[in-house]
């Protein structure tokens, strides 16, 4: 039998080992989070911080009130003004668009690294894995000397003499989606690679001996197998993809919209932090969706 | 699938290599180009590595960024450990969902909206920000990932070693120093390295969350990189990839060696897979 002093010894343990991480994500996650909600229904001010208090004691007539004012106008702002809703659109159809070219460079590579030897897919996996470790700044400033006018693609370009004038690739479109696609594209890989290494070749072999092409086997079997990992690998990309600063805001120009660097604006450049905050909590509604979505076809998945 | 690679799939793999590494290497050969262009190969030089190292800006950022991410990768490790131990471990306690969700949530969140929602917390409370504050951030979503480390180790864990333990009269604590540490510690030190380059790689928290006289590397390089691609950069960036790599090969050789080791015969913790 254990003695009381040992049991509470036990409960006090057990008390800290949840309390102690469940504080600090409370307090440096979830709160935060109270706090961006109130801003965005607060009134920018010219101070500093540059806004003013939802909830304040006022005296009118003698008397004294709790007034509480809910400014609505950031919200209706982040519709009314066509800016925002264009920066939403456009962010969701340069991830969507980057979601798909990361799938179709990906899928090759993945496939062939399942159909190398077991010894040598190690290393493959090393391969991929390596660059994801490499600063991701690193890997976005990299592209800017290839591909602005005077820079290596355009050089080699001209050497071969495929283009007459330099191509006008940086701050553009097609960079960001040049650099969306190379930073996320090992998180396409990896779960792709997951996935195909584990089917039985067996099946294709069976397919292929009853007669069928070797394109229709691949379109009817190989691709309806790997399709956990498709998805999951289509929303480890679109996901952070959506609230991407850092590429658009290297690659793109100044007429790339993309939500995540219109955050950044309106907080750094125009200093309204209430409108930010209301753009944040915008954001999260119109990414909890998609999660929740993601979540609810995984749990499905995981019941067949 | 047992079938070897075609050819469509060594074309497709040397393709796919060359698209992951070519910006890399293109990045570190120009950082010994003699000439200032970035594009015009002007001969061997070490110029901008002394440039580098005599830029007492750049070194004070890297002296930030590095003291910023030990300190991060330590604290995470901790909480981490501990939340991956709840995790796996307490199965019912009143707010288990929640746990679960703030440990899952940061993973998928916007850059952006952790660094403003940290930074808001910050200001309200009148916390004065620099060193300190980019840390506390930084732990925060570290700890998230180092949760999910442990927490997938936990579940592949074989626990009759620690019952065993257990049954012969160890106190819990004592187990978990005696028996389950050890067992788990390579997924903490892998936990430690990425809580570490996390930290040292981010740009928009720090941005948000910091305050004068604590600029870390990345907002560094951020800032110069704005304004054009320069051969110095390149040296920087050079440094910071040459760092990472061989830390990340030496720790997969060492994991390899361990697994092989393992593989020859059980030492004393040696069973698990």
């Amino acid at each position: 039998m254990k003695g009381k002093a040992e049991r509470d010894r036990l409960a006090l343990g057990r008390l800290l080992l949840i309390g102690v991480p469940f504080a600090w994500l409370g307090l440096f996650f979830l709160l935060p989070f109270t706090i961006v909600l109130k801003l965005s229904l607060s009134e920018p001010a010219l101070a500093q911080p540059p806004y003013l208090p939802i909830v304040e004691w006022v005296e009118e007539a003698g008397e004294l009130y709790l007034a509480i004012r809910l400014r609505v106008q950031n919200y209706l702002t982040l519709v009314g003004d066509g800016l925002y809703l264009a920066a939403f659109a456009s962010s969701l159809r340069i991830a969507a668009t980057a979601t798909v070219l990361a799938l179709l460079v990906a899928f090759p590579i993945a496939l062939g690294m399942a159909r190398c030897p077991p010894r040598v897919r190690p290393f493959l996996l090393l391969a991929v894995m390596l660059p994801f470790w490499t600063s991701f700044l690193i890997r976005v400033y990299a592209w800017m000397g290839i591909l602005k006018d005077d820079g290596l693609l355009n050089a080699l370009l001209l050497t071969l003499g495929l283009i007459e004038e330099p191509l006008v690739i940086l701050n553009t479109e097609t960079a960001v989606l040049i650099g969306i696609v190379y930073s996320y594209l090992p998180f396409m890989i990896l779960p792709i690679f997951a996935n195909l290494e584990k089917h039985d070749p067996s099946l294709l072999e069976a397919a292929v001996d009853l007669g069928c092409r070797p394109i229709v086997a691949f379109w009817r079997i190989t691709v309806p197998l790997a399709r956990p990992g498709i998805l999951a690998g289509c929303f480890l990309v679109f996901i952070p993809a959506v609230g991407e600063f850092v590429i658009p805001d290297l690659l793109g120009g100044a007429d790339t919209l993309m939500i995540g660097r219109t955050l950044w604006l309106e907080f750094f450049t125009n200093r309204d932090w209430p409108l930010a905050s209301a753009v944040a909590i915008a954001m999260l509604l119109l990414l909890v969706v998609p999660i929740v979505f993601f979540l609810r076809l995984q749990a499905l998945g995981r019941l067949r | 699938m047992r079938r070897g690679p075609g050819p469509f799939d060594l074309a497709a793999l040397t393709l796919g290599f060359a698209f992951l590494y070519l910006p890399i290497v293109i990045l570190v050969v120009f950082s010994f180009n003699a000439s200032k262009l970035v594009t015009v190969w002007g001969g061997f030089s070490l110029r901008w590595y002394e440039a580098v190292l005599t830029n007492e800006q750049l070194l004070d950022a890297a002296r930030v960024s590095l003291g910023v991410a030990f300190v991060t990768a330590t604290a995470a490790l901790v909480l981490g450990t501990m939340a991956g131990l709840v995790l796996v471990r307490i199965q019912h306690f009143p707010g288990k969902a929640l746990f679960t969700g703030m440990v899952v949530a940061p993973l998928v969140m916007p850059e952006v909206i952790t660094g403003l929602s940290l930074l808001l917390l910050f200001v309200s409370l009148d916390v004065p920000r620099g060193f300190w504050t980019v840390t506390i951030a930084h732990t925060t979503f570290a700890t998230c990932y180092v949760a999910v480390v442990v927490q997938a180790r936990l579940l592949t864990f074989d626990r009759s070693l620690e019952e065993a333990a257990m049954d012969l009269g160890a106190p819990p604590l004592r187990t978990f120093r005696l028996v389950t540490l050890p067992l788990i510690a390579p997924s903490l030190a892998g936990g430690w390295l990425l809580a570490f380059a996390l930290s040292l790689d981010d740009l928009v928290i720090a941005s948000f969350t910091t305050g004068p006289g604590a600029t870390t590397l990345p907002m560094r390089i951020y800032g110069q990189a704005r304004l054009g691609v320069t051969p110095e950069i390149n040296a920087v960036c050079t440094m910071l990839v040459a760092l990472v790599t061989i830390v990340v090969l030496v720790i997969s050789i060492l994991q390899k060696r361990r697994l092989a080791r393992e593989r020859i015969g059980p030492g004393p913790a040696g069973r698990n897979p």
